[in-house]
């Protein structure tokens, strides 16, 4: 295969992943790195590299329509940005005491479930709480243009929520992918936040996490710049198609979608923990 | 004063939402220029990247990059484009302290400092390529 014809095929499959990323607010990386691995024959340093590159596009890229149209709830993802970029330094302390096999397998299994409880749509009672004292003190109940018209929500267990988003934060610094999942999961399943107000936000959230670690990345030569550019062309090609899906989409299609891209991530993680590839 | 902080709000994210897409339209921009000197010259080589070999150390670190992108090499100017698109979502950050300062919210403002001074910590710390 020529570079030419190379760069065509990865941009093709980068706009997959750039439109899958958008919708489910996960990145690009879940269907990028074994794409780039397996049917690609890239090795998986450069393949972690285009990954990154492809977060920050797809997040970048689509935040600014999602934020624009009031998907994104800025105040959340400032507020929770503190607890994943803590978490993702404690994640690189951590690294050398933990057993990054047995930690990949533990979160593959944790996915596959968390794939079996975010299919379920919520009850009409679930949707409308009561406003939340530490919530409403951080001024993050808000409003988001639903499918019946603007809606308004309140924000649940700030602390529990907290909490997740350092565990996704020092997930991204353990194993380098992965943490837009963990963000997503903790919005919607702990916080109670709307699903497109998860998703969005989450995706609103991981160039800032992934942005972090570019520097060291870079550095280490991860990033290859013939690799990284149809990822980065076709990805932000993708998101923008996914922004303008997810607008109009249904919420049950929106969770469906969500919980089999983790499958495929959690089936990824249990295999990369078993042979070791981590 | 309800309808007012919803204004302000309003304000800070359609011009968050604004630097998003500068910063990616200029990075696209640059990575694309640099694809097309990329591909005219190296387009028929064989694609290859089963073995890492780690990247030219010119194509590393800031200095490297701007040095390379300056003489024209399709290479690094991709690479300067990768580095604009990594600096979007810092920027983004930086530009939200002084939105949440034009609206008087001392909590966020706290908030937003303590994720730049993370990031950056992260970002240019140790074995950083800045």
């Amino acid at each position: 295969m020529n570079i030419l014809e190379f760069t065509l095929l990865v941009a093709m499959g980068s706009f997959i992943a750039g439109l899958l990323g958008s919708l489910t607010g996960l990145g690009g990386g879940v269907v990028l790195v074994p794409l780039l691995t397996i049917f690609f024959k890239v090795d998986i340093r450069y393949a972690i590299g285009a990954s990154l590159v492809s977060v920050i596009a797809t997040s970048s890229g689509a935040a600014a329509y999602y934020v624009k149209q009031g998907f994104s709830n800025i105040r959340i993802g400032m507020f929770l940005e503190i607890a994943t970029t803590l978490g993702a330094l404690g994640g690189a302390f951590l690294a050398a005491f933990v057993s990054t096999r047995a930690l990949a397998i533990t979160f593959g299994v944790m996915l596959l479930y968390s794939a079996y409880l975010s299919r379920r749509p919520r009850t009409p009672e679930e949707r409308n709480l009561a406003p939340d004292k530490l919530a409403t003190g951080l001024r993050m109940n808000g409003s988001f243009p639903s499918e019946e018209g603007v809606r308004n929500y309140n924000v649940q267990h700030v602390p529990a929520g907290f909490g997740l988003m350092f565990g996704a934060g020092a997930l991204s610094g353990l194993l380098g992918i992965g943490s837009g999942a963990v963000k997503v999961l903790a919005m919607d399943q702990a916080m109670k936040i709307p699903f497109k107000v998860s998703t969005t936000t989450s995706n609103f959230m991981i160039g800032v996490t992934a942005a972090a670690s570019a520097g060291v990345y870079l550095n280490r030569g991860y990033i290859d710049p013939g690799l990284s550019m149809p990822v980065m062309l076709g990805v932000l090609a993708g998101s923008m198609l996914g922004v303008h899906i997810l607008m109009r989409a249904e919420t049950r299609i929106l969770r469906l979608v969500f919980s089999l891209v983790l499958v495929l991530l959690g089936g990824q993680m249990i295999y990369q923990g078993i042979v070791g590839k981590i | 004063m309800a309808w007012l902080q919803n204004w302000t709000d309003r304000r800070i994210e359609e011009i968050v939402a604004d630097l998003l897409r500068a910063g990616v339209t200029i990075s696209a921009f640059v990575v694309f220029l640099g694809a097309c000197f990329y591909l005219l010259r190296y387009g028929h080589a064989p694609a290859d990247y089963r073995v890492f070999q780690g990247e030219p150390s010119d194509l590393r670190n800031l200095r490297g990059i701007v040095h390379s992108a300056k003489q024209f090499r399709s290479r690094g100017i991709i690479q300067l484009g990768l580095l604009c698109l990594i600096a979007t979502p810092v920027a983004r950050v930086a530009f939200s302290i002084w939105g949440f300062a034009a609206e008087h919210d001392r909590l966020y403002m706290t908030f937003t400092v303590v994720v730049l001074t993370i990031l950056l910590y992260s970002l240019l710390g140790s074995g950083s390529a800045f």
